[in-house]
C-alpha cells in the first residue's frame, strides 16, 4: 500500500504486525486511552535498596520475551545498558525487546546479544554506531521500531510500547527511590526521557552510583514510581555524556547559511517580543543561535523560551536575559548541566510534555521557530535523518518530527552537497519527517519555501529575501554531483519508522 | 601510452580523492574505494577513465581512494598524477 506521502509499505511486517499507514501529520489526533499500570505496593517503608545488580536481576524474575527500557541521558558515556545485558545475557533468556530512547556507539555489546538471540527487537528514537550497522545488515531477528521522542512517550502511555522493567540510570538517588540528575559523578541534568518509563513500566529499577540521604533534593523521578534502588560503582563516563558537537561552525558556508536563516526568521515576523526558539546542537544550528542572539540584542527583543536539548549557547542567551525560560528535556553539555542546577527558569520537561501528540498539550506546540538539520530532503520537503544515502541507519528522528509538526516556522539548514551527496534530491532514502511540516530550506546556494506556505512565501519576498524553487536547488546539486544511482536494497524490512502518532511513515530495508 | 613510473596526486581529505597510478601493461584497471560508491561509483570510474584516455594513457592500474570529490577535482587529480608519472614518478 501507499501512505499519504507516496511511500510503498507492506500491509503486514513479520515481527512488527499490521501496518497503519501514515495519512497526514495532523490526522489521528483524537481522544486516546492511557494504559493501566500494575504496581506492587511498598508499604511500611520496605527496603528498596540492593547492593548488587546481579542479586536484583535474580530477584525480579526476568523472562523470555520481556521488554526492558533504558534512557539515553548519559549518551555515549552510558554504562547501565551494557551492565544489565551482560548479567542477563548469560542466563539463557531469549527474545528480549530493548526499548532504549537512543543508542550510541558505546552500546556495541548489544550486537552480540542480538546475534545470540537474547535480544530480538530494539525500539529506539535514534541509533548510531555498531548497533545501527548491525540492524541495517539484518542481525536483529525482528524489525527495529524507530520512534520520535514525543512518539515514544505516546507509545509508552498508550501501551503500544509495554515496558516490563525500566532500568533508570540515576546520577543520584535516595534509598526510597527519589532520583535526581544533578548530583554525583555522572550528573547529566534533566532526565526528561526517563519519565514515561518510570510512570508506566511494571517494575522500575533505579541504578545509581550516588546514594544520597532521604529525601533527595531536586527530584526528577519520584519514589512512588520506583521499586528498587541498586547501587553500582559507576553508571556512566562523564566524558562520554557531553556531546562532541556543541561548537559553532567556523565554516564560512555554514555561517552564511545560519545568517540567512536568521534573515528568514526576521522576514517571517518572528523576531519580536516573546519569541520561542529551538535549535539542534549541530555546528550550523548553533550558529543560527549565535546570529539570532546578535539580532535580539540589537533590537532589544526578549524571548519567552528556548527548548529542546539545551546547550551552553542557549544558557548564555538565557543568562543575558534574552529568554525568560529554558525548557530542557536533555542537557547537551556541562554548561547546560550547571545552569540546570543553578537557574530557576531552566526547567526540566518530560519527553511527553516535550512532544507527545496525544496528551493535553506539548511544548513543541508553543514553539515559534525550529531550526533543524537534514541528511536528505526531497522535492516535497520530506526529510530523512534516519538513514544515510548508502541506506544504513545512522540516526533517527529524535525530536525532529515533533518539533517540525509543532513549531510555527520550521527551517531546515543544510549545505546543498555533503561528501558528493546532493542533500536536496528527487527522492529521499527514508522519510523521517513529512514535508507538510517543513516550511523553509536554507542552503548556501538558495532558499526555498514549501509551496504549501503561500503566505509565508509572500512575506519573505516582500521583505526582500531571494527565493528559488526546491527543484532549482536539486538541479544545482545534481549539476555538480551527477544524479545518484538508486540503491539496490533487499526486500526484508529491518526497521519500521513510526511517525509521532504511531502510524508508519516509512520502512528501512536491509542493506 | 603506458604508465611506467608510479605516481600519485590528491589527498584522503573530505571532498578530495587520492589517485595512485601504477605501471601495468594490461590496459586501464581501476580499483575504487569510495563512501559514495553505491550512488556514484560508476560515474567516478568513468571520469577517471575518460580523463586517462584524454591524456593518452592506455595502460595503468589506478588505485583511487575517494572521499566525496566532485568531477572537476577527480579530473585535476588524475591529470596531475599522469604528469607526475611522466616527470619521473613519485609518491610525494
Amino acid at each position: 500500500m501507499l501512505n499519504s506521502i507516496g511511500r510503498i509499505l507492506p500491509d503486514y511486517v513479520e515481527g512488527y504486525g499490521t501496518v497503519r499507514p501514515f495519512m497526514g501529520a495532523y490526522e489521528n489526533l483524537t481522544k486516546v486511552e492511557r494504559k493501566g499500570v500494575s504496581a506492587l505496593s511498598n508499604t511500611c517503608g520496605g527496603n528498596k535498596v540492593r547492593e548488587d545488580l546481579a542479586e536484583l536481576i535474580g530477584e525480579i524474575d526476568i523472562k523470555d520475551g520481556m521488554t526492558l527500557s533504558f534512557h539515553h541521558h548519559l549518551r555515549n558515556g552510558d554504562k547501565v545498558l551494557n551492565m544489565v545485558l551482560k548479567l542477563i545475557g548469560g542466563m539463557g533468556i531469549k527474545n528480549l525487546t530493548i526499548a532504549a530512547s537512543s543508542l550510541f556507539p558505546v552500546h556495541e555489546p548489544l550486537v552480540q546479544w542480538m546475534k545470540a538471540g537474547v535480544v530480538t527487537q530494539i525500539v529506539s528514537n535514534y541509533i548510531s554506531g555498531p548497533v545501527a550497522q548491525a540492524i541495517s545488515t539484518g542481525e536483529l531477528a525482528r524489525p527495529a521500531i524507530m520512534h520520535t521522542h514525543g512518539g515514544r512517550a505516546r507509545a509508552i502511555e498508550s501501551g503500544d510500547l509495554d515496558i516490563d522493567i525500566a532500568f533508570i540510570a540515576a546520577p543520584a538517588a535516595d534509598a526510597y527511590g527519589n532520583i535526581n540528575g544533578v548530583q554525583g559523578p555522572a550528573a547529566c541534568g534533566s532526565l526528561g526521557y526517563a519519565v514515561s518509563d518510570a510512570e508506566y513500566a511494571r517494575t522500575v529499577v533505579a541504578v545509581t552510583d550516588t546514594l544520597v540521604p532521604y529525601p533527595a533534593q531536586r527530584v526528577a523521578i519520584s519514589q512512588e514510581y520506583v521499586d528498587y534502588v541498586v547501587v553500582v560503582d559507576s553508571i556512566g563516563d562523564p566524558t562520554g555524556i557531553v556531546s562532541g558537537t556543541t561548537q559553532i561552525t567556523r565554516n564560512p558556508i555554514g555561517l552564511k547559511i545560519a545568517s540567512q536563516a536568521v534573515d528568514v526568521i526576521e522576514a517571517a515576523g518572528y523576531l519580536k517580543e516573546g519569541i520561542s526558539f529551538q535549535t539542534g546542537a549541530g555546528g550550523v544550528s548553533l550558529a543560527v543561535a549565535h546570529f539570532l542572539k546578535q539580532k535580539m540584542l540589537s533590537k532589544g527583543v526578549i524571548g519567552s523560551f528556548a527548548s529542546g536539548g539545551i546547550t551552553g549557547y542557549l544558557v548564555d542567551m538565557y543568562e543575558q536575559g534574552l529568554f525568560r525560560a529554558l525548557m530542557d528535556v536533555q542537557c547537551f553539555d556541562l554548561e547546560a548541566i550547571r545552569s540546570f542546577k543553578e537557574n530557576e527558569g531552566h526547567q526540566s520537561m518530560s519527553a511527553s510534555k516535550y512532544g507527545n501528540p496525544h496528551n493535553k498539550g506539548a511544548v513543541v506546540d508553543q514553539l515559534d521557530v525550529m531550526i533543524m538539520g537534514a541528511t536528505e530532503i526531497d522535492l516535497d520537503f520530506n526529510v530523512n535523518v534516519t538513514t544515510g544515502s548508502h541506506g544504513l541507519i545512522m540516526g533517527g528522528s529524535g525530536g525532529h518530527s515533533d518539533t517540525a509538526a509543532g513549531s510555527k516556522l520550521s527551517i531546515v539548514v543544510t549545505q546543498l552537497i555533503k561528501v558528493r551527496n546532493p542533500i536536496v534530491r528527487e527522492r529521499v532514502t527514508t522519510v523521517t519527517t513529512p514535508g507538510e511540516t517543513i516550511d523553509v530550506v536554507v542552503t548556501e546556494r538558495g532558499i526555498a519555501v514549501n509551496p504549501k506556505r503561500e503566505k509565508l512565501r509572500e512575506q519573505l519576498v516582500d521583505a526582500g529575501i531571494r527565493l528559488v524553487e526546491i527543484e532549482d536547488l536539486k538541479n544545482m546539486a545534481y549539476e555538480l554531483t551527477g544524479e545518484p544511482e538508486d540503491l539496490e536494497l533487499d526486500d526484508r524490512v529491518v526497521a519500521v519508522v513510526e511517525y509521532r502518532n504511531g502510524t508508519v511513515i516509512d520502512v528501512v530495508r536491509m542493506v | 601510452m603506458i604508465i611506467q613510473n608510479p605516481s600519485c596526486a590528491g589527498a584522503m581529505e573530505s571532498n578530495d580523492i587520492l589517485i595512485m597510478l601504477h605501471p601495468s601493461e594490461d590496459g586501464v584497471q581501476i580499483q575504487l574505494e569510495s563512501k559514495v560508491k553505491k550512488q556514484f561509483g560508476r560515474r567516478i570510474e568513468s571520469v577517471i577513465k575518460t580523463t586517462l584516455e584524454q591524456a593518452g594513457v592506455t595502460s595503468t592500474v589506478v588505485i583511487a581512494r575517494d572521499k566525496g570529490a566532485l568531477d572537476y577535482t577527480i579530473k585535476a587529480r588524475v591529470i596531475t598524477a599522469v604528469n607526475r608519472s611522466l616527470g619521473g614518478g613519485s609518491y610525494e
